[in-house]
């Protein structure tokens, strides 16, 4: 009896058992009160279905919140990712036609890559603070992609570029491809290299883990330019699903869906330990409740007021603190 | 005209010029000279007026303060203003960009003043706290155009007019052509996509909208959600519409084009041929929007014209012929479809 209340109060403290729980809970309301929500049928044989927009729609916030995992968990923030995503996909389509795919594709990633590099430079090198940091490249990111795409909204009719964003593969989005890669590829590095201990180690403790011969500055300039590239990643995805580069508007506000997705996640603002899989269960969530209010039909000037609601629940159910008031309340309640 | 909601990103892009020292309040385009410190407007009036005096005799002195170049349809407009009085030697055009900044039209105003001269052209680049400056052009007796935005003053006198579109004709005029089209006592189900929440743009476009749609009982709009005028989000949005609804769609209306281009890709990739299966109409008439109506994938593209040149250089001449102006001169505006639209579209500038 005891063990078993044991085992069911460990369940209770991992991580992963929140976020799992609002993911549930969101598409069993669904289940209820959207009428085929679950319905799925094979159209020009490929899967065709309201969650398989969710699995393709959650594609870029997950890739964006698998970068910021690794930066949070280095008690950091990138809230340049959207200007990253925006620079990425018009440097990608302004290329396209001009260059073959691949190089296109390249210098959109490469870009990425640079915009983290000089984040990282400026946070791990010259200390400034991440927010701070940051800040920088998200307010002249999205010039920069004005820049590139001398303000107007590009547009291509590469098929093959189409594919990243809106093709199939194995009947499924050919996005959520592109995900689960990055996915365990950073889990793969997490787990299974010296590294993995490392990104840890000097989120968890940065002096000590100095003594111990890590070199945090490299660690934090790593994770920087993964966030950089993941947001690049992201920015092909975003511009290949709808053919177009649209400089001011592509991937505005993701940051902080992306951070949302991280902290519902289970991973702490404070740094430390972090956990990918909580993210990813986080950014389908974040995806399924946008999906859901569409699909209900409620008035756009109260959907930022029901997200809110949503997200407000979902962070209580999460502190321990809460769930401690509410318990000791209904033992209370049993006993009188 | 249509990034109403960015008043953050404003925000940052001031943040943004600000870290970058780039210097935005001496570099008023070409008008910085006269007025070096905006306290004294009112005495340095004196070291300006020789300069200008003897040419205003002969040329009518424009000055316009444009909010900046954030999208296609501004610079549509702005180069409307530069052909229409650049290429005419009545006129004297002075341009100033404000770079998103109300402080920079304020000063640039002010300098227009202490230039004196003949006319002022705003693009106001938010809503509020425009009385003062407006005051101190009125007793300059400055007449004051306002450009495709209005501004809240007490006292309508402040400026002369207003040159703009009406956003619920706008809407209008998308309902009556598309039940035209389709057929007044059809049986239509429609879904919008509206733009940003609370901007007037979108606020005005529903409701013209709804005004036909609601007194035709075979109309009716079975959803309606915001695409926040772009085009992932309307393909997005349009995408949750076609899985909940499908097949009982038969019509998109979109606040924009942009929008309407997302829209006609759900479709595509939802087996549904735009334009034929689901009539597709939308607001504003830029170049994309002309060539899917060529395509046949975009029904209706009704018009909203930043090419606001001309119309101000005739209100502009009817003042100074001493003529009362309308406070309100509608823009020029057309709907555009079928032949007409691919008529047009070799000569679409934006």
């Amino acid at each position: 009896m005891s063990n078993t209340r044991r085992r069911a109060a460990n369940i209770m403290h991992t991580k992963i058992i929140w976020p799992l729980t609002a993911l549930a809970a969101i598409l069993l309301f669904n289940l209820f009160f959207v009428p085929g929500f679950f319905h799925m049928e094979i159209k020009d044989g490929h899967l065709f279905g309201s969650l398989i927009d969710i699995l393709n729609r959650a594609a870029p916030i997950m890739v964006i919140a698998i970068g910021m995992t690794l930066v949070i968990a280095k008690e950091g923030i990138d809230i340049s990712v959207g200007s990253v995503l925006a620079i990425a996909g018009a440097v990608a389509i302004s290329l396209i036609g001009v260059v073959p795919l691949w190089m296109a594709i390249g210098a959109a990633l490469i870009v990425g890559a640079l915009c983290g590099l000089w984040n990282g430079v400026l946070i791990a090198y010259l200390g400034i603070q991440p927010m701070v940091g940051t800040l920088i490249l998200m307010t002249v990111g999205r010039g920069i992609a004005q820049l590139i795409t001398e303000g107007k909204v590009l547009t291509t009719d590469s098929k093959s570029y189409g594919f990243i964003g809106k093709g199939f593969f194995l009947g499924l989005p050919f996005s959520i491809f592109i995900a689960a890669f990055v996915f365990l590829l950073v889990l793969y590095l997490k787990k299974r290299t010296a590294l993995g201990l490392f990104l840890e180690a000097t989120g968890t403790n940065k002096v000590s883990s100095e003594y111990a011969g890590v070199e945090p500055r490299k660690i934090y300039l790593f994770v920087y330019i993964v966030c950089g590239l993941c947001a690049a990643i992201a920015g092909l995805l975003v511009s290949s699903n709808i053919s177009s580069a649209d400089a001011n508007n592509a991937g505005l506000w993701i940051e902080l869906d992306a951070i949302l997705a991280v902290v519902i996640g289970g991973t702490s603002m404070r740094g430390g330990r972090f956990f990918l899989a909580g993210t990813v269960i986080g950014a389908l969530f974040i995806q399924s409740l946008t999906t859901t209010i569409y699909s209900m039909g409620v008035p756009p000037e109260r959907i930022m007021v029901v997200k809110a609601i949503v997200v407000i629940i979902v962070s209580l159910m999460q502190s321990d603190r809460f769930r401690q008031m509410f318990q000791q309340k209904s033992k209370k309640a049993v006993i009188g | 005209m249509f990034k109403f909601k960015k008043s953050s990103y404003v925000m940052t892009t001031v943040l943004a010029a600000g870290l970058l020292l780039s210097a935005c309040g001496s570099n008023n385009g070409g008008s910085g000279g006269a007025s070096s410190s905006p306290a004294n407007t009112g005495t340095n009036t004196e070291s300006a007026a020789p300069a200008s005096s003897p040419a205003a005799d002969k040329k009518i002195v424009l000055g316009f303060s444009q909010i900046g170049a954030e999208s296609g349809w501004r610079d549509a407009e702005t180069q409307s203003i530069k052909d229409t009085f650049g290429n005419d030697p009545q006129f004297e055009l002075k341009f100033s960009d404000a770079q998103q900044k109300q402080e920079n039209q304020i000063k640039a105003i002010r300098t227009f003043i202490s230039q004196k001269v003949d006319a002022i052209a705003l693009a106001p680049v938010v809503e509020s706290g425009w009385e003062t400056v407006l005051e101190e052009a009125k007793a300059a007796n400055i007449p004051v155009f306002l450009l495709d935005r209005t501004v809240k003053v007490s006292d309508e006198s402040l400026y002369t007019s207003f040159i703009g579109s009406d956003f619920i004709l706008e809407g209008q005029n998308a309902a009556k052509t598309m039940i035209d089209q389709l057929g007044a006592d059809k049986q239509v189900n429609i879904v919008e996509l509206q733009g940003t929440v609370g901007a007037s743009a979108a606020n005005d476009r529903q409701k013209g909208f709804q005004e036909i749609v609601d007194a035709n009982p075979n109309y009716k709009i079975i959803k309606s959600q915001s695409g926040d005028f772009t085009r992932a989000k309307g393909k997005e949005v349009m995408e949750a519409f076609l899985k909940s609804d499908g097949k009982n769609i038969q019509a998109v209306y979109a606040h924009n084009d942009d929008m309407a281009l997302g829209a006609i890709q759900a479709i595509e990739e939802y087996g549904l041929k735009p334009g034929t299966d689901i009539f597709v109409v939308s607001v504003d008439g830029i170049k994309a929007a002309f060539e899917a109506i060529r395509d046949g994938k975009l029904n209706v593209t009704v018009e909203c014209n930043p090419l606001l040149g001309p119309q101000l250089k005739q209100a502009i001449l009817d003042y100074q012929a001493g003529q009362t102006l309308e406070k309100w001169i509608k823009s020029d505006e057309d709907v555009y479809f079928g032949q007409k639209a691919i008529d047009a579209l070799p000569n679409r500038l934006y």
